[in-house]
């Protein structure tokens, strides 16, 4: 573990996105804190204005502060994203894997129940799931969870089915070890290289989707914002107010840059293979 | 090969009456019904109405009519569309969004494949980063934004092409493109990452240390390999792109399939919603299939079981 | 050598480039080609649902309407919401209750066949037939006995207020004088259909038979049916055999559904349309200030209110109604948030319906006034008031309203509101059920009368959904049905308005504006305050 958080940090780059994003968190968790607005103050007659030393990064049109606004969202999007995209892992994960060690029927089975999730109508299930319970906030997660780990199930499944042939597993097999064991010890380091490059792909995914959750009326409820909100209300006013588009979309941006940076890192720390070749 | 497919192609059946009643289910549980008129309809009316399309009769027998139009291949016609077949409007859509995402699917491979493998030869470079920032752009760029910026420079600016609308043979440049971005952006990270792992195994070690060239080696061994992520994510998302995209439909004003799965939904048009989560639930069984394939072509150790 | 092909091949890519943009860039604009052919492209929203005027509830609907069928009154060249001579060439009517119309003698369908007033005979019983199950099958209950016959009390249609005196001469009954008849019988639900094409395609009463497909629609307005492509476009064209056929000017009109205001913008900007439906809110005071020729604002005959739910307290108090209704600062939310010239609602009734009619202006931004109330309901400073939300259905400019009321209401009375966001149908049955504390409401007037702002507010009517009734409200709708003379009838009308105003069982915001943008080409497209069409006016002058 340690020898890899050396080989993680021994890339400047690695050193860099971390500590970005850890100076964001803070920011996001205290910054609305320190400032002089609250996000859900509005001046009506100030309306949408340019950055200014009064609004750092100007004004919606409803006359309220977009920084405090985008650092409050943060916190709803990186809980969300961060949150959700590990559920999704943890079950696409287990569920690929078990598929993939177990084939025969029982995969034909697993995959199959998949594909009807792909499938599946999520326009009408969030629309029941907003008109049973309105607006509890974990429903987002069920919403999200339902449809975010298909793709990785699909994708640690043909991973093992890659390597459980392989004639290190086999071996193992052989010598008695036990399913668990292969899993852990065998399987497991050999898929984490797709897995993190999935999961911080699924990070932007998972917020954006939040925001059109969130928009259908599921998820958080005005006056708050998220990223994902802030981004889509902004994309429509996109040619009059370009800087509500623009900011929150830097913000996005840049957290998903620094994540994957960080997810490449962490495939190259984590990976015994390439790490010799270097 | 053949009795792997045939015991696909049953379950794949199973997989579409799954659906139906899924989505028959879902539908009719969603509070408030068939109501979707703000002004108030008299009660004769709703009755009336409700008899028309059957609303009346218990859940279960509904059910069984909706499986049997599909058994039958005689599709029913929608609620909200009156006097068109659900058959008549997924004909009618699915070849524009078939040319939309076939041509995004080309786009993103033509990009994703090359930008992602280019990475991966030159781990943590400039050029390595250079490559996963555009690659993150493209992901992070949703199309309610990245549309209406490329309609607004190749549709105002340059004046290339329509900026929405379906009406001359150029018209899906800019849709595909805008789909094609954004998932290139995945195909690129996916690439970049099988591939830094496959390039590291063994055997690849050993055919450069032989004197292969070096594109070769990448392009006939690794790249082989390495494409399993790239295939599984691909499956589903192609069948995603063919059947259309809401947003990109909407921004481009096309007639395609995307727009309905939203629409019969928001209408309560359950005829038409069973329908498109069929047709979605078939290409899905397929592809899913065609990976399968692909895999076990691509890669020995995969062998088919039925 | 190798430099030469290099360098030849950049030469090649520069010159197809070069070649593309000229091309491109050289080719007429849709615009262009239409203005030459004499053709409207008209945006129109979401894709009509049915071209069956018994059938259809909505506005893309409405717009198409008045370009394929014509009512026995037509809107006026010059206006619009005035009257002149439809499918009936002249009209008299005895003290507004027994109506005569003379038939247009050449009055034609569009395959030929002459139009009778057993056509329109036919027409009414197919709308009120209940097995039809047409949404606005009660547009037509002001007609002696229609209600009647529509819910099955009465089975014999020969006792529904309506007669063909001879092939030429309908006469219409109905249960009390009302002037705004030639009004509301422009409205698509009053239209006549063809007997003899609907039942060559099935049943008088299916909603689902094909003859309002391109090859088998017939229809009676200045234009008929060219093609009907989902999702893309539908077209019309001169229909021959329109009575005054001579009067139209255009070639055709082709209606886009084009569902995103902001698509249909960057459509108009490229050139794709003569016309759109509407336009993106944030747009609006760039056109605005830069007094663009394209930007059109027109008021409209409808209102934006919020709701209450009667039924729940405390929203069962008059006291706290008025409150939040005083405490809503109407001018600034129509000076900076919606800025297209809407004006804030005094009263529920739009101004235009009658130049005659007093509105009376009760609805004010007063928040000492609203505080004042709402201690003397039991909350004073807004302690103890429970929290409650607005209801609001999907969309953006009904969440930025609701945030800014909320912000007001925390404001002016310490209230703490949350916005509920519901999918259009859930948000409708939530307010049928009555789940609800406050719910936005839009309401559409369908004729040039207060009246069809004030009826739905009766007991128990089904588009009240607040749960408030008045007895006195009731008894004066109920004279207002009798009452003949004009003067009286508007006098009655406006003290109902002032009762229903200062209980407040609903809070009005604001009266609509319809802002489009229009090419100056187009003459003839005049402001309605119905958004009714006269297309056979409308002309292309490049």
């Amino acid at each position: 573990m340690e020898a890899a958080w050396g080989r993680l940090m021994r890339q400047r780059m690695n050193a860099c996105a971390l500590g970005f994003l850890v100076v964001l968190v803070i920011l996001c968790c205290i910054g609305p804190l320190l400032s002089p607005y609250d996000q859900s103050q509005q001046d009506l007659e100030l309306k949408a204005t340019n950055p200014s030393p009064a609004h750092w990064l100007g004004t919606d049109p409803l006359g309220r502060d977009m920084l405090t606004r985008i650092l409050h969202g943060g916190r709803v999007s990186l809980e969300v994203g961060l949150l959700a995209t590990a559920v999704a892992v943890i079950i696409g994960v287990l569920y690929g894997m078990i598929s993939g060690l177990a084939g025969g029927r029982t995969d034909a089975a697993m995959m199959r129940i998949v594909d009807i999730l792909y499938a599946f109508p999520f326009v009408n299930f969030v629309i029941l799931l907003m008109a049973i319970r309105g607006r509890e906030f974990w429903l987002i997660f069920v919403a999200i969870g339902a449809v975010e780990w298909l793709t990785m199930a699909r994708v640690v499944r043909g991973q093992v089915l890659a390597l459980k042939n392989l004639e290190f597993v086999i071996a193992a097999r052989a010598c008695g070890a036990g399913f668990w064991h292969i899993v852990w010890r065998h399987l497991l380091p050999n898929v984490t290289g797709p897995v993190i490059i999935y999961a911080s792909l699924t990070v932007p995914g998972v917020m954006l989707l939040e925001a059109a959750l969130s928009f259908l009326g599921l998820g958080i409820q005005p006056p708050d914002a998220s990223w994902g909100v802030l981004i889509q209300d902004g994309a429509h006013a996109m040619e009059s107010y370009p800087w509500l588009l623009i900011y929150p979309g830097l913000f996005f941006s840049a957290t998903l840059l620094a994540l994957n940076l960080l997810g490449d890192g962490l495939r190259d720390a984590f990976d015994p293979k390439s790490m010799s070749q270097q | 090969m053949i009795r792997f497919i045939v015991s696909r192609f049953v379950q794949g059946i199973i997989v579409i009456f799954a659906v139906i009643t899924i989505t028959f289910a879902l539908s009719k549980m969603v509070p408030g019904g068939s109501v979707k008129n703000e002004r108030f309809i008299s009660k004769e009316a709703q009755k009336a109405q409700d008899e028309y399309y059957g609303r009346d009769k218990p859940w279960i027998v509904q059910l069984g009519l909706q499986f049997k139009h599909y058994a039958t291949l005689n599709l029913p016609e929608s609620e909200h569309y009156k006097g068109r077949g659900v058959d008549e409007i997924i004909a009618s859509g699915f070849p524009v969004s078939a040319t939309v995402g076939g041509a995004a699917l080309l786009i993103a491979l033509t990009i994703g494949v090359p930008l992602g493998a280019y990475a991966a030869l030159r781990p943590n470079t400039l050029e390595d980063r250079a490559s996963t920032l555009a690659a993150i752009l493209g992901v992070c760029a949703p199309s309610m934004v990245l549309g209406p910026l490329i309609a607004l420079l190749f549709g105002l600016k340059l004046r290339w092409f329509n900026a929405s609308g379906w009406f001359d043979s150029w018209d899906w440049v800019l849709p595909a493109f805008t789909l094609g971005i954004i998932y290139s952006g995945y195909i690129a990270r996916l690439t970049r990452g099988s591939l830094r792992e496959t390039l590291a195994q063994e055997f690849i070690r050993t055919a450069r240390a032989k004197g292969a060239g070096e594109a070769s080696v990448v392009f006939l061994h690794a790249l082989k390999l390495a494409s399993l992520p790239v295939l599984n994510f691909l499956g589903p998302a192609a069948a995603g792109m063919l059947t259309g995209s809401f947003i990109v439909e909407t921004v481009f004003q096309l007639p395609g399939l995307g727009q309905f799965f939203v629409s019969a939904a928001v209408n309560k048009d359950i005829p038409l919603a069973i329908g498109l989560s069929t047709f979605f639930a078939a290409l899905i069984v397929s592809f899913n299939l065609v990976v399968d394939i692909l895999q076990s072509v691509l890669n020995p150790r995969i062998r088919l079981h039925s | 050598m190798r430099w030469i092909i290099r360098v030849l091949i950049l030469a090649a890519c520069m010159g197809g480039i070069a070649w593309f943009h000229h091309v491109r860039t050289h080719r007429p604009t849709r615009v262009e080609v239409a203005n030459r052919a004499g053709i409207l492209l008209a945006g129109n929203g979401s894709e009509p649902e049915t071209l069956d005027p018994h059938l259809a509830s909505g506005q893309p609907e409405h717009m198409i309407f008045h370009s394929l069928f014509e009512g026995l009154i037509a809107p006026a060249p010059g206006n619009p919401d005035g009257d002149a001579p439809g499918a009936a060439a002249s009209w008299s009517a005895e003290n507004f209750t027994v109506w005569t119309f003379k038939l247009q003698p050449q009055g034609k369908w569009s395959d030929g066949t002459p139009i009778t007033a057993a056509d329109f005979l036919y027409s009414y019983q197919r709308i009120l037939t209940a097995q039809l199950g047409a949404d606005y099958a009660s547009m037509l209950y002001p007609m002696l006995n229609a209600e009647d016959y529509h819910t099955g009390k009465i089975k014999d249609f020969s006792q529904v207020g309506v007669k063909a005196l001879d092939p030429l001469t309908l006469q219409i009954t109905l249960k009390g004088p009302a002037p705004y008849l030639p009004s509301m019988i422009k409205h698509y639900a009053w239209f006549p259909v063809p007997r003899h094409t609907i039942e060559k395609f099935g049943k008088m009463t299916d909603r689902n038979t094909r003859w309002t497909r391109p090859a088998n629609m017939v229809c009676n307005g200045p234009f008929k049916l060219k093609s009907w492509e989902v999702n893309q476009a539908l077209e019309v064209e001169r229909n021959p055999h329109y009575w005054d056929a001579a009067t139209v000017k255009l070639n055709g009109v082709i209606f886009l559904p084009i569902s995103s205001d902001t698509t249909e913008e960057l459509a108009f900007k490229d050139g794709q349309l003569h016309v759109t439906l509407t336009m993106p809110l944030s747009k609006i005071p760039a056109y605005r200030e830069s007094k663009s020729p394209y930007y059109h604002t027109d008021p409209l005959l409808s209102t934006y209110m919020y709701r209450c739910n009667t039924k729940k307290k405390p929203f069962d108090n008059p006291l706290v109604r008025r409150a939040l209704a005083l405490a809503i600062d109407r001018e600034s939310i129509t000076r900076n948030i919606l800025r297209a010239g809407q004006q804030p609602a005094t009263g529920l009734t739009p101004p235009g319906c009658n130049p005659d009619y007093h509105v009376p202006n009760v609805m004010r931004f007063d928040p000492a006034e609203a505080r004042r109330l709402l201690a003397e309901a039991g909350f004073p400073d807004g302690k103890g008031f429970p929290s409650f939300d607005i209801l609001i259905n999907t969309s953006e400019s009904h969440r930025a309203l609701a945030e800014a009321v909320q912000a007001m209401w925390k404001e002016h009375l310490h209230i703490p509101a949350g916005v509920l966001n519901q999918d259009w149908g859930v948000y409708l049955e939530s307010q049928r059920r009555f789940e609800y504390q406050i719910a936005r409401f839009g309401w559409v007037g369908d004729y040039l009368d207060p009246s069809t702002f004030l009826t739905i507010w009766q007991t128990g009517d089904g588009n009240n959904n607040t749960g408030w009734g008045s007895q006195r409200y009731d008894e004066l709708i109920h004279q207002s049905f009798k009452e003949g003379d004009v003067a009286k009838r508007l006098q009655l009308l406006s003290e109902a308005e002032t009762i229903l105003l200062n209980e407040a069982p609903m809070l009005p915001i604001y009266w609509y504006t319809h802002s489009y943008l229009m090419r100056p080409e187009v003459k003839g497209l005049l402001p309605s305050l119905l958004e009714h069409r006269c297309y056979k006016a409308v002309e292309l002058r490049p």
